[in-house]
C-alpha cells in the first residue's frame, strides 16, 4: 500500500472499537423493563422475524425471573445474543413498539434482550430445555453461520443427530466474521455457537463439503440436508487496476478487523468504498476507526437510493466518512512496478445522472460523458454485492437457482431436491441474521415434516 | 420436580392461585379462559341478593408515570342471576374437575335464605363456599357485605348458619375495615369455617375534581367512598395476613388477597402463612395471561432454593415477625454513602438535615460536594437509605453491638418503674448512645 495509515495506541483502537449500546446496569433494565406496556397482541413480537415473545420476556424481567426470560428468548431465536446486539432494531421490534404512536421512545428491546442473554451466559448456560429422546434420524448442515445453528439447535431438540459441517476454522458464519466489533465481539457469537453445541449438536469445523467431503459421503450420512451457506465470492467491479495492491474486497477487510487484532490491519491513509450498501457503510466506518485519514464512499445512485439503512448511513457520516453520490469508477490507477503489483495511488471515477425507471422501478444510472475526475486515494475497498457459490450449488442434484438465490418452498424452506432445505443469506441475497434465524427454525420444522410426512412420527 | 399442589381448608388445587371473587369470575366463559391460561382456581363473582350497579363503577390511581398503583370500585356483586351462576358454576366444574371452583354468596341475614343458598350451591358442585363479609359499599347499607364482617358477632352467626348445613368447605372472606382483624377472624373460627380469605378492598375516596368540586370518579354530579385494591393494599395485607396466620385462637388455613401482581408478591404471602392466594387487580389490569410468569416465577425460584413443595415454604417467615418489645434496643448501625456510587443528588442531604438528624455533611470534593455520614451522629434511622436513588449507595452498616442484646421488656424489668427519663438516659449513656 502506497500511504499505510499511521497505528493507532491501543487506548485509541479499544475507544474507537467501544461497543455502540452499552449494557444496561441492573438498576436501569429494571427502569426499562418497567417502562413496558406489557402489550396484548404485541406489535414488537409481530416485527420481529423470530416472533420473540417481547412483551413477556421484559415482563419477567420486571419480576425478578431472569431464567424464564432466558428461556421465553431461546425458544424463539437461538441467535438471540447476536440478534440483541446486531438487529437493525428500528426497522424491526423497536419501531413497532407502541410507544412511537405514542410520540415516545420506543422500549429499548434489543438492550434488554442482551440485558437477559449476558444474564445467561454469566451463569454458565444452564439448561433450559430437554431434547426429546433420539428418533433415530440424522441431518447434515452445511455452515455454521446463524441459519445453520438455529437448524441445528431446533433439530436437535426434536430428538434429531445433526452435524454441522463449517469449511471454515471457527464456526458462526458472519456473526463471528462479519458483524462490526462496535456492535458485539466474537467472543458473543462463539458463546452462541457453544449454547448449540450444549444441545447435542456436533459441530466439524474446516470441512469444506464439495472439496473436503464429497456431496455424495454428506449424502450417504444423512436423512436430509440443510444448505445455510450463505453468500460467497465478492462481485468484482470489472475495472482495469482491480488486481494493484490496496485493492480489497469489503468482507476481507472486515474480516481481519473483527479479530480485534487492530494493529495487524493495514489500511491506506486515504480510502476509497465502492458501494453504499449496508456492508460498504461498515467497511468505510471500521477504516475510518483503525485511523483512515479520509474515507469516501462512492455511490452510482443518489442519497435516496442508498440501499443502506438510515442509521448505518447516519454513523458514518458522525465518523466524518465522506459521500460521492452519482458517480462510478471507471479504473484505479496505480504506480508501474517491474516486480509484480503496483500500489494504488487514485481513482478514477465518471459523474453519472439518473434517467428512466428500470424493471425494478429504481432509476438506472446514465455516464456523463467527459466528466471524469481522479480522487487521490491509497486504499480501495469494494463492496458491490456478494453472490451465492454457483459452481457448488451445481454439483447438488437437481437443486435450482434462481435471480442469485437457492430456490425454496417458502412455507418448509425445502428446495427443488427434495432431501435438501435451505435458509439464511443463500435463499435471500443477504438479508439479516435475524432472518437467517427464522429461516433456520423454519427449516427445522421442514425437515422433521418431510422425514416423518408419512404419520410416522410417534407424537 | 417442584410439586404446587394445593391444599386449602379441603379445596384442592394443582396450583395456589386463584382469581378472588371480581370482574373476572363473573362468568363460565371468563373462569373457562382463566383456567385455560393455567390459573389453579376461581372463586366465582358473589352472587345473592339482587343488585343493580351504576356506571364509572371504577377509578385508579396513577403514580410517576406506572398506571393502577391503586384500583378503587363501587360495585355490587353479581347482576345475573343465581340460576345462570350456579348453572355456569356446574358446566365449569365439569369442565376442569382439576380446578378449584369457589362460590362466593352474600344474601340477607336470614338463617333460611342462607340455609337454601348454599344447599343449592352444594348441588352445582362447587368445591366450595366463600361468605363474602366484605364489601364496603352499596351492599354494606342493606345490612350485608362488612356491615357483616365488622361485627364479630354477626360474622360468627351467619357463618355458623352456614356450616350447619353445608357438606363442601366454607371459607370466610374479611373486611380490612376494622381496627383489629383478628376479632372477626376468631369469629369465622367459631361459626366453623374451614378457612379464612383476606382481604376484601378498602374504604377510600380517590379525589375531588378541583374544577367541578365533584368526587372522582364522579356518576351524574354524586360520588363517594368505594372499596381499594391493587398494589397500594398489599402490605396493608401483608399485615393483616399475618395477624391471621399467627393468633393461635384462630389456626385456619389462610388464602390471600390484596395487591398480588406477580410470583414474588404471592410468595410473601405464602411465606407469611398463605396456603392460597387470590388475584383480582392484576387480572384486571394485563389479562389472564400474567399467571405465566406466576407458575413460571415461582417454580424457577423453588428450584433454585432446592424447595420441591409449598410446605416446605409456607410461613417461612411468620417466626421473623415480633413485637416492638421483642427488639434488641442496642443493635447498631449506621448508614454508609459509598463515593464510588453517590451522585451528588444530594437528597439523603437535605432529608437528613431538615427533618431527620442533622447528621451528613456536604464535604467538597473535586469541586463538587459529597455528602458524608457522620457515623457517630448517625442514629441509624434509614431515612437516607429509603431516599437515595442509586441502587446499593447507601447501606445500613452493621457495628459493633455495645453491650448483649437488651429488649424494651428486659429493660422494664430492670429499671425502676415507673421508668424514668433519667434512668432511660443512664441506661443510654453506658451503652455509648447520646440523644441530642
Ligand atoms: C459485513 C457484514 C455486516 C453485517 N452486519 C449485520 C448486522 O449488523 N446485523 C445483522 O442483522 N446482519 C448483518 N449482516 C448480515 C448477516 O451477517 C447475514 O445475513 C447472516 O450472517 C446470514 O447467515 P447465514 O447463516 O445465511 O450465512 P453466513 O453467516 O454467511 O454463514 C455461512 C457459513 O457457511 C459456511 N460455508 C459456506 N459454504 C460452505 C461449504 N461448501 N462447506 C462448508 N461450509 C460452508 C461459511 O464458511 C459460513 O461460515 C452483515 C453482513 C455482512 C457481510
Ligand atoms: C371491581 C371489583 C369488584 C369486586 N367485587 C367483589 C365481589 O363481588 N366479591 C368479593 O368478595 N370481592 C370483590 N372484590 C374484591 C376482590 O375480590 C379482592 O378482594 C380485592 O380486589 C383485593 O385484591 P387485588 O388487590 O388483587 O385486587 C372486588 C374487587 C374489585 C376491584
Ligand atoms: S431478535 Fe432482533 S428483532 Fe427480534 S426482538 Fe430481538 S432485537 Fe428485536
Ligand atoms: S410494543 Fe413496546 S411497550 Fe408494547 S410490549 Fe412491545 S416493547 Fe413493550
Amino acid at each position: 500500500m502506497n500511504n499505510v495509515a499511521p497505528k493507532l495506541s491501543n487506548e485509541e483502537y479499544e475507544a474507537n472499537f467501544a461497543e455502540l449500546h452499552p449494557p444496561f446496569t441492573s438498576p436501569a433494565a429494571t427502569a426499562e423493563a418497567n417502562r413496558c406496556l406489557y402489550c396484548f397482541d404485541s406489535p414488537c413480537m409481530k416485527a420481529c422475524p423470530t416472533h420473540i415473545d417481547v412483551s413477556t420476556f421484559i415482563k419477567k424481567i420486571t419480576t425478578g425471573n431472569m431464567k424464564g426470560s432466558a428461556k421465553t428468548i431461546l425458544s424463539s431465536n437461538w441467535i438471540a445474543l447476536t440478534c440483541a446486539k446486531a438487529c437493525p432494531v428500528n426497522v424491526l421490534c423497536e419501531g413497532a413498539c407502541v410507544y412511537n404512536a405514542k410520540g415516545e421512545e420506543p422500549i429499548q428491546i434489543g438492550r434488554l434482550q442482551r440485558y437477559v442473554v449476558d444474564w445467561y451466559v454469566e451463569k454458565g448456560m444452564p439448561p433450559l430445555f430437554t431434547p426429546a429422546p433420539k428418533n433415530g434420524k440424522s441431518v447434515g448442515i452445511i455452515g455454521a453461520g446463524p441459519s445453520g445453528l438455529a437448524c441445528a439447535a431446533e433439530l436437535a431438540l426434536m430428538g434429531y443427530d445433526v452435524v454441522i459441517y463449517e469449511a471454515r476454522e471457527i464456526p458462526g458464519g458472519l456473526d463471528t466474521h462479519g458483524i462490526a466489533p462496535y456492535k458485539m465481539k466474537q467472543q458473543d457469537s462463539l458463546n452462541e455457537v457453544k449454547m448449540v453445541q450444549k444441545l447435542g449438536v456436533v459441530i466439524r469445523t474446516g470441512i469444506r463439503i464439495g472439496s473436503t467431503m464429497s456431496i455424495e459421503e454428506l449424502e450417504k450420512k444423512h436423512d436430509a440436508i440443510f444448505l445455510g451457506v450463505g453468500l460467497q465470492s465478492a462481485t468484482r467491479l470489472k475495472i482495469p487496476g482491480e488486481e494493484l495492491n490496496g485493492v480489497t474486497d469489503a468482507l476481507t477487510f472486515i474480516e481481519k478487523v473483527t479479530t480485534r487484532k487492530w494493529n495487524s490491519v493495514d489500511v491506506g491513509k486515504r480510502v476509497a468504498v465502492i458501494g453504499a450498501g449496508n456492508t460498504a457503510i461498515d467497511a468505510a466506518t471500521e477504516a475510518k476507526r483503525l485511523g483512515a485519514e479520509k474515507v469516501i464512499m462512492i455511490y452510482r445512485r443518489s442519497e435516496k437510493e442508498m440501499p443502506a439503512y438510515k442509521f448505518e448511513f447516519e454513523l458514518a457520516k458522525k465518523d466524518g466518512v465522506e459521500f460521492q453520490f452519482l458517480t462510478v469508477p471507471k479504473n484505479i490507477l496505480g504506480s508501474k512496478s517491474p516486480l509484480g503489483n503496483g500500489k494504488v495511488e487514485a481513482i478514477e471515477c465518471l459523474k453519472v445522472e439518473l434517467g428512466e425507471p428500470d424493471n425494478e422501478g429504481r432509476r438506472k444510472p446514465k455516464p456523463i460523458p467527459g466528466s471524469e475526475f481522479q480522487i487521490p486515494v491509497d486504499m480501495v475497498i469494494t463492496s458491490v454485492g456478494e453472490n451465492i457459490d454457483e459452481t457448488f450449488l451445481a454439483r447438488i442434484p437437481n437443486l435450482k437457482t434462481q435471480n442469485g438465490v437457492v430456490v425454496v418452498n417458502s412455507e418448509t424452506l425445502q428446495a427443488t431436491n427434495p432431501k435438501y432445505f435451505a435458509g439464511g443469506d443463500c435463499i435471500s441475497g443477504g438479508k439479516e441474521v435475524v432472518n437467517a434465524a427464522a429461516d433456520g427454525k423454519r427449516a427445522a420444522h421442514g425437515i422433521d415434516s418431510f422425514i416423518f410426512s408419512s404419520g410416522k412420527r410417534a407424537d | 420436580m417442584v410439586d404446587l399442589s394445593t391444599n386449602c381448608g379441603g379445596i384442592k388445587s394443582p396450583n395456589p392461585f386463584w382469581l378472588a371473587s371480581a370482574p373476572p369470575t363473573n362468568s363460565g366463559y371468563q373462569v373457562c379462559k382463566a383456567f385455560e391460561a393455567g390459573w389453579g382456581g376461581a372463586v366465582w363473582k358473589t352472587i345473592g341478593a339482587p343488585v343493580m350497579n351504576v356506571v364509572n363503577r371504577y377509578a385508579a390511581i396513577d403514580y410517576n408515570g406506572q398506571k393502577i398503583i391503586g384500583l378503587n370500585n363501587i360495585e355490587l356483586i353479581s347482576d345475573r342471576s343465581i340460576e345462570i351462576n350456579l348453572k355456569e358454576i356446574a358446566e365449569t366444574k365439569k369442565l376442569w374437575p382439576d380446578r378449584a371452583v369457589v362460590a362466593s354468596l352474600m344474601v340477607e341475614s336470614d338463617r333460611q335464605t342462607w340455609h337454601d343458598i348454599v344447599k343449592r350451591t352444594i348441588d352445582s358442585g362447587a368445591d366450595g363456599i366463600e361468605l363474602n363479609y366484605g364489601c364496603p359499599h352499596g351492599m354494606s347499607e342493606r345490612g350485608m357485605g362488612s356491615a357483616v364482617g365488622q361485627v364479630p358477632e354477626y360474622c360468627s352467626m351467619i357463618t355458623e348458619w352456614v356450616t350447619e348445613v353445608s357438606t363442601i368447605p366454607v371459607i370466610v372472606k374479611l373486611t380490612p375495615n376494622v381496627t383489629d382483624i383478628r376479632y372477626p377472624g376468631r369469629a369465622a373460627k367459631k361459626g366453623g369455617a374451614d378457612a379464612i380469605s383476606l382481604i376484601n378492598t378498602i374504604n377510600t375516596i380517590m379525589g375531588v375534581n378541583l374544577d367541578t368540586f365533584e368526587i372522582e370518579p364522579s356518576r351524574g354530579g354524586k360520588g363517594g367512598h368505594g372499596g381499594y385494591a391493587g398494589p397500594a393494599v398489599k402490605p396493608i395485607a401483608l399485615h393483616m395476613v399475618s395477624e391471621i396466620a399467627r393468633d393461635p385462637e384462630i389456626n385456619l388455613p389462610i388464602s390471600a388477597i390484596g395487591g398480588v401482581s406477580n410470583w414474588r408478591d404471592a410468595l410473601e404471602f405464602i411465606l407469611l402463612g398463605s396456603t392460597s392466594v387470590q388475584v383480582c387487580t392484576a387480572a384486571m389490569h394485563y389479562g389472564f395471561r400474567i399467571i405465566e410468569d406466576i407458575i413460571d416465577g415461582l417454580t424457577n425460584w423453588m428450584e433454585e432454593k432446592g424447595f420441591t413443595s409449598l410446605e416446605q415454604v409456607r410461613g417461612k417467615a411468620l417466626p421473623n415477625i415480633s413485637s416492638f418489645g421483642e427488639m434488641d434496643l442496642l443493635y447498631k448501625a449506621v448508614a454508609h454513602i459509598d463515593e464510588k456510587k453517590c451522585i451528588q443528588c444530594n437528597l439523603c442531604y437535605i432529608a437528613c438535615e431538615d427533618t431527620a438528624h442533622q447528621c451528613i455533611d456536604l464535604l467538597p470534593k473535586n469541586g463538587k460536594k459529597q455528602p458524608t455520614v457522620r457515623e457517630a451522629d448517625c442514629v441509624g434511622c434509614r431515612l437516607c437509605y429509603i431516599v437515595c436513588p442509586v441502587e446499593n449507595c447507601i447501606t445500613m452498616i452493621q457495628k459493633e453491638n455495645s453491650g448483649t442484646p437488651k429488649t424494651w421488656n428486659e429493660l422494664v424489668q430492670e429499671l425502676p418503674q415507673p421508668m424514668t427519663l433519667e434512668d432511660l438516659r443512664k441506661f443510654q449513656h453506658e451503652h455509648g448512645i447520646e440523644i441530642h
